[in-house]
């Protein structure tokens, strides 16, 4: 195994170990957008109207969540030092985390969303372009994750500093993922243009957040 | 109780009782199955769908059953300090979880033909979506905390708040609903049921029970042994230590 | 930047050869690239503004072990950390021969600092086996890297249960999982036993006589013949 792909597979392995991650943040998803209808009423045409906007809201805020396990707890117990003497350099290292935070929190999270979907009365048709727009902007979502995750390492309250970071930085991916569905079910227009775009933002996302995150690594390090 | 109070009885009385509980939920599952699928008249309304009542409504039962298992064995827990309260209470969780899954799903096909849509905020589904996500708080304290005295003492302090939350719940859901529409279409569990549907439920929901049972026993046994398994890898470390490693 | 100073040559000493324990079992010497020598010239560090030291200067040949010394808080992990590559230098070089020209300096040290670097929930042989994957080192290696501090018996329990001496010799572990020729160790000693801290005392004895180098910050006297000793927290020590 090359060291990039045996990171990646530690990674998941603790995801999936450590307390049950990946299910906290799946019940994180499911609580917050079933508790939303007790404030907005059950009326099903409003909730399928607003539908796509509170599973990517929610599913913003379930990805933040889970974001400072991608640095914080190699940070703690000193894995980061040596991961740095490592034969990858920062960026990548910080690509390959997250890229495992995508794996462990976007794809399920994504993979979730119809099934929430079915709660707030979206249409059964909506359904496969919503799952292909998660697709498309959770590897964003996870990668500006990273980056506030470096900026806050070993820091008080992490974990609102993380979120007061991050939210304003993920206005675009909440634009265009929302309008694609939402284009989709009432238009005007066809869904494609905010779908590009948003992959667009992934794909930016994937080359220059690692960047950012790795010069914030070395700060935290020092 | 007091026997029961030693595992290894308890591991021994569930190897015991195990056969003979399976024979009966073979027994009872079947008899209601067929009851509910042959004997029973299909609605005037609702045709043959009303036939997921049999196994909706004893889930539902269930799901409701099971927290009181969990709210009993929590005060077993913090105030009787049973050796094997935490145990049961940790092993009745998942199944509780799967119980009011399976009464959600269930619910959900059922309105599919009356309401047109799979799901709609209806009072007792609703009801049944929070105790779904109490569940899940549970099985996430659980999975959370790493000794198993403390993540015993502190689910059960979360199942009894949980237990006094439920009634206050149902009662708001309820309140939230009339607010919003007229009462709830389905009304089938209510007193106007006909007999003839009544026979077969309680069958299904003796099944259920059974069900619940041995698979709480079974549970409580794997509990049982994963701790005696993390037992044994501490006495491990110890005696490497005495061995100079 | 290659490069090599001879100006102490005077304090070059062959490589100590005294004998490990009797009963001490240790690990093969590794293979390793031999001939790594290391050398600073005129390091410098600051934290928080405040100059910890400056004009440091060492050159090490294969073979040969720094001891670290000086009291709390005058930089010996800051010192570590910088050969490690983890904190920047503010002033001066840090440079290698014998190596490949591009291979950077942190890549050619084993750094076993305060905290241990281990995973609670992967079992011990789990948690060397990443590190043996992740830094590149043959896999071979580990059951030997397993038995150097006796940690054998416990491959297979989670990492979670061990002792802190235990963790220790996890932690030191890595040095045979990923060997490398230049160890960089602060404060092993921690939480290890009088037997343990002989084993280590013998590991790192066995390190130089493979030509490693060794460079330690330690309160706890070791049989390890150092040639060379930095002071830190005196005016212009070496």
């Amino acid at each position: 195994m090359s060291p990039a792909v045996a990171l990646l597979v530690r990674d998941v392995k603790l995801a999936w170990r450590e307390g049950g991650a990946i299910g906290v943040v799946l019940g994180f998803y499911l609580v917050v957008v079933a508790i939303m209808p007790f404030g907005l009423g059950p009326d099903l045409n409003l909730l399928a109207r607003i539908a796509p906007g509170m599973l990517w809201v929610a599913l913003l805020l379930a990805a933040l969540l889970s974001a400072d396990r991608i640095f914080h707890n190699d940070y703690e117990d000193g894995t980061l030092d040596v991961l740095a003497t490592g034969p990858l350099p920062l960026p990548l290292l910080a690509a390959i985390k997250s890229l495992a935070h995508w794996l462990t929190t976007g794809v399920p999270l994504a993979l979730m969303a119809p099934v929430l979907g079915l709660l707030l009365n979206l249409p059964l048709d909506a359904m496969p372009l919503l799952v292909a727009t998660m697709f498309a902007g959770t590897p964003a979502v996870s990668f500006i994750a990273a980056i506030g995750a470096s900026l806050t390492l070993g820091l008080r309250r992490s974990g609102l500093l993380l979120a007061l970071l991050v939210l304003p930085l993920y206005v675009p991916v909440l634009i265009f993922g929302v309008s694609t569905v939402s284009m989709n079910i009432v238009g005007p227009g066809s869904p494609w243009p905010p779908f590009l775009m948003l992959t667009a933002i992934s794909l930016a996302s994937i080359v220059l957040a690692p960047l950012a995150a790795a010069a914030a690594l070395r700060t935290a390090m020092r | 109780m007091i026997s029961l109070a030693n595992p290894t009885r308890f591991l021994n009385l569930v190897g015991a009782v195990v056969p003979w509980l399976a024979a009966l939920i073979v027994i009872l599952l079947g008899t209601g199955l067929y009851l509910a699928f042959f004997v029973s008249p299909p609605d005037y309304q609702q045709g043959e769908t009303v036939r997921i009542m049999y196994v909706h409504v004893p889930a539902a039962w269930l799901a409701m059953g099971c927290f009181l298992v969990i709210a009993i064995a929590a005060l077993g827990t913090l105030i009787w300090r049973h050796p094997l309260a935490d145990v049961a209470a940790k092993a009745a969780a998942p199944i509780g979880a799967c119980f009011t899954f399976v009464a959600l799903v269930t619910g959900s096909l059922w309105g599919k033909p009356m309401w047109g849509t799979y799901w709609v905020w209806d009072a007792r589904l609703t009801s049944m979506l929070v105790l779904f996500l109490l569940y899940l708080g549970l099985i996430a304290l659980w999975q959370a905390i790493e000794e198993p005295g403390r993540a015993g003492r502190a689910a059960a302090i979360l199942a009894l708040v949980g237990a006094i939350n439920i009634p206050i719940i149902k009662f708001s859901v309820n309140w939230w609903n009339t607010l919003h529409q007229p009462a709830s279409v389905l009304r089938v569990d209510g007193p106007s049921i006909d007999p003839a549907l009544l026979t077969p439920l309680f069958v299904m929901g003796a099944a259920f029970a059974a069900l619940f049972v041995l698979l709480h026993l079974l549970a409580m046994r794997t509990e049982i042994l994963r701790r005696r398994v993390r037992a044994l890898q501490q006495t491990q470390v110890e005696h490497a230590v005495l061995a100079g490693a | 930047m290659p490069l090599r100073h001879r100006d102490n040559d005077a304090k070059r000493r062959p490589a100590s050869l005294s004998k490990p324990h009797p009963c001490l079992k240790l690990a093969e010497p590794m293979q390793m690239p031999s001939e790594i020598a290391l050398a600073a010239h005129d390091i410098a560090c600051q934290r928080g503004g405040r100059t910890l030291f400056e004009g440091l200067s060492f050159d090490l040949e294969p073979g040969e072990a720094l001891l670290i010394s000086g009291p709390n808080g005058a930089g010996k992990t800051s010192l570590l950390r910088q050969i490690a590559g983890l904190l920047p230098l503010a002033a001066g070089r840090l440079g290698v021969t014998g190596a490949d020209n591009d291979t950077p300096v942190s890549e050619l040290c084993q750094y076993v600092g305060h905290l241990n670097a281990i995973k609670t929930s992967f079992s011990v042989g789990e948690n060397l086996a990443f590190w043996a994957e992740f830094l590149d080192a043959d896999e071979n290696a580990l059951p030997q890297a397993l038995a150097a501090f006796g940690l054998t018996p416990l491959a297979d329990l989670p990492a979670g249960l061990l002792s802190a001496g235990q963790r220790r010799k996890l932690a030191l572990s890595r040095l045979f999982a990923a060997p490398r020729p230049v160890w960089l160790l602060d404060e092993p000693s921690v939480a290890l036993d009088t037997v343990s801290v002989e084993l280590l005392d013998a590991a790192i004895r066995n390190h130089l006589t493979a030509g490693g180098i060794a460079i330690v910050s330690t309160h706890v006297p070791l049989k390890t013949k150092f040639s060379q000793e930095i002071t830190l927290g005196q005016e212009r020590s070496i």
